[in-house]
């Protein structure tokens, strides 16, 4: 905070006389060095505040500021701005930051709206009881308009780090077992051949290097690669006994690179990036880090309508395998339910559901969430176990399901 | 290209091509011309990235090369290829008149005149010029590795001939529509802006310069109807092509002014689905046209 001054003070001096001045200055004596120390300060504090601001981006960030009016506060608010974030998420920190840091000068710089709020908020459906079970101190506050399905919304951390032994072996039964791949389609791009099209640039490149003497054409077909799987799943209270193992399930299926996981609970929370994580307890303290909401009530509808608007229907649900992991209790609207989950079947190229109910004795699909969903999706599936679990497997591959929801005869892993 | 010196001149470029910025694009693109780095351009569809890079090469007076990314481009179709038919009838040429020095015929095969310039290769031989490259997010990340090297040394290097290095860097534009994650590595050389929609008083600056044939009036409510719906939920809020478009249509069927009967039945302009028709009906635009309305 203490450099604030040498930032704010010219930029005030510059506001209230001369235009030109500082401008003049900027070839000449160029930057007094504590203003450089200044913005590094603030890279600094942007990254202390999630902002990936590499060397790199800093860098670029003081050439900016050199090429710019170093004093004038728009000038470094938005050389700051282009050079240190790199995503619509870093712009929401970047204005905080730049306003502590900076300080909120009387006439902002811009009016500072950066991000529009996310489109769909839910609406308060349901009083929150006053009940909370978490110790104060590590009471987290939710956003002020969160829809509470159940009574009350659990917001403790969960460390899914803590196994039993009988655990970890399942686990490591589960990493071997699982390289979750979408069943394979044809892309745009070629490779090599023994049959297919001729290859124009390597057969000529033959002819060439054979004086134009006729030679073999070499040929060339479409590359084949494994569909975008995407895995949604449910960490909500009625979930709770499988999330562990599901998760861990995610993990090893999000070790092909084209998988992308997030879990749904009282909120919508990407966590493709913390599952990256190699090791598998890493990843889980990561997760368990990044979901603020074990635990809670469900509400499908809304949290889906989330994805697709503001994943989904941009791309990643465009031709994928979407798997639903989830019991389907829908505490909200199941209509709004049915409604997205249809969406979702225009975009999709297969939507799988896993219900870990589904294997109960006598177990029909009579919750209303589940129910409205049905007619969306194209496999319904149990979730309950290892075996459901290789057989969910090799139906993102692929395999076909019958109309009782089980895959035909035998398969092998490759 | 005439230099440009600072970003309110970045700024005044801009508005007599008809494109209207603010202090954060005019910056953007400054720092583009000066630093000699790419401007990576998100937003929702329709809020004016791809006119962006039209409206730079208009300001600065250089040609517009466009690069449509789709899923499976290749080095071949972006950068370069070899013009094979005519390679091997030089081939044959050159057999027919006994020419027997394979070593000089191989170096006139890769010769530069049957090399095919593709996008990128001829915004680096083409000086200035403006490289806009549309929808990087539909390409596959094998091709943002190849981008990466072009787009930080400005430079290629082909076999066959060497290294190609553009004396004057093309200013470059590349635009997403966040179907997927751009790599780090390739925003990390680019300064990113984010598009927002406009607010009233530039939206309707905007679609009173870009059509200036349309009565102000119509261009006022027109504006103010496209802002009432952003506000809905919708699946997809219309941009402000979506609003240019819209006051076309109106224009062309002849209205001076809109009312809500009218509005309701042209709503196809704007809104691109169903779902969003259905719920635009639920908007009182009647009141939203009397609160602009006098």
């Amino acid at each position: 905070m203490r450099n604030t001054a040498d930032v704010t003070g010219p930029a005030q001096d510059r506001r209230a006389g001369h235009t030109t001045d500082a401008r003049a200055g900027r070839h000449g004596e160029g930057r007094r060095p504590e203003g450089d120390a200044a913005l590094l300060g603030f890279a600094r504090a942007l990254r202390a505040a999630g902002v990936a601001a590499s060397a790199e981006r800093v860098h670029a960030f003081l050439r900016a500021v050199d090429a710019l009016r170093p004093g004038l506060r728009t000038d470094v608010y938005w050389a700051g701005r282009v050079t240190l974030c790199g995503d619509r998420d870093d712009l929401e920190r970047y204005e905080r930051v730049f306003a502590a840091y900076f300080g909120t000068d009387g006439t902002p710089a811009r009016p500072a709206r950066t991000t529009p709020p996310p489109r769909p908020r839910p609406v308060l459906r349901e009083a929150p009881a006053g009940s909370r079970t978490g110790p104060p101190g590590e009471r987290r506050q939710g956003p002020p308009t969160a829809t509470l399905a159940s009574s009350a919304e659990v917001l403790r951390h969960r460390d899914v780090a803590e196994l039993d032994p009988t655990e970890r072996a399942q686990v490591r039964r589960l990493l071997a077992a699982f390289a979750l791949r979408g069943q394979p389609r044809r892309t745009a791009r070629r490779r090599p051949a023994r049959r297919g099209d001729v290859d124009p640039h390597r057969t000529v490149r033959e002819l060439l290097r054979l004086g134009g003497e006729p030679a073999l054409l070499r040929r060339h077909a479409r590359a084949e690669r494994p569909r975008r799987v995407v895995l949604l799943v449910d960490v909500s209270g009625s979930m709770g006994p499988y999330a562990d193992a599901l998760l861990r399930f995610a993990h090893a299926a999000a070790r092909g690179r084209r998988t992308e996981v997030f879990t749904i609970g009282t909120r919508l929370t990407r966590v493709t990036r913390e599952l990256s994580h190699r090791d598998p307890d890493l990843a889980m303290a990561a997760v368990a880090e990044a979901v603020p909401d074990w635990r809670g009530g469900t509400r499908l509808g809304e949290l889906l309508r989330e994805f697709l608007d503001r994943w989904g229907q941009r791309g990643m649900a465009r031709g994928a395998v979407v798997v639903l992991l989830s019991d389907g209790w829908e505490r909200g609207d199941p209509h709004l339910l049915a409604a997205q989950m249809r969406r979702l079947h225009g975009l999709a190229h297969r939507v799988i559901w896993s219900n870990p109910r589904k294997a109960r004795p006598g177990y029909a699909p009579l919750a209303a969430g589940m129910a409205a969903a049905l007619p969306s999706v194209d496999d319904f599936v149990e979730g309950h176990s290892l075996a459901a679990l290789e057989r969910l497997a090799a139906v993102v591959q692929g395999a076909g399901t019958d109309a009782a929801g089980q895959v035909p005869g035998s398969w092998e892993r490759s | 290209m005439t230099s440009i010196d600072s970003p309110e001149q970045v700024r005044s470029r801009l508005e007599q091509t008809g494109y209207l910025v603010d202090d954060g694009l005019a910056i953007a693109c400054f720092l583009a011309l000066r630093l000699h780095r790419p401007v990576f351009c998100e937003g929702d569809a329709g809020v004016g990235k791809t006119a962006l890079a039209s409206a730079l090469a208009e300001a600065l007076d250089a040609p517009l090369i466009r690069l449509q990314c789709h899923e499976g481009i290749d080095a071949s179709q972006a950068l370069y290829d070899w013009d094979f038919p005519r390679q091997l009838l030089h081939l044959r040429a050159a057999e027919a008149a006994g020419v027997r020095d394979a070593e000089r015929l191989e170096r006139e095969l890769y010769d530069r005149r049957f090399l095919v310039a593709r996008p990128l290769l001829r915004a680096l031989q083409t000086q200035p010029s403006v490289l806009l490259v549309d929808e990087i997010d539909r390409a596959d990340d094998e091709f943002e590795a190849f981008l990466l090297e072009l787009l930080s040394e400005f430079q290629v290097t082909i076999p066959e001939l060497g290294t190609l290095r553009a004396e004057v860097p093309p200013v470059v534009v590349l635009t997403s529509n966040r179907t997927r994650e751009v790599h780090d590595a390739l925003k990390r050389r680019c300064l990113y802006h984010w598009f927002d929609h406009p607010g009233f008083g530039r939206e309707l600056a905007i679609v009173r310069r870009r059509l200036p044939q349309v009565s102000a009036r119509l261009a006022e409510q027109v504006t103010a109807l496209v802002q009432a719906l952003r506000a809905e939920d919708l699946l997809k809020p219309p941009g402000v092509a979506e609003t240019l478009d819209w006051a076309r249509a109106l224009d062309a069927l002849g209205a001076n002014e809109v009312d809500a009967e009218l509005a309701v039945v042209t709503l196809g302009s704007v809104l691109k689905y169903r779902e969003d028709t259905d719920r635009a009906r639920g908007l009182d635009f009647a009141a939203v046209l009397a609160g602009r309305g006098a």
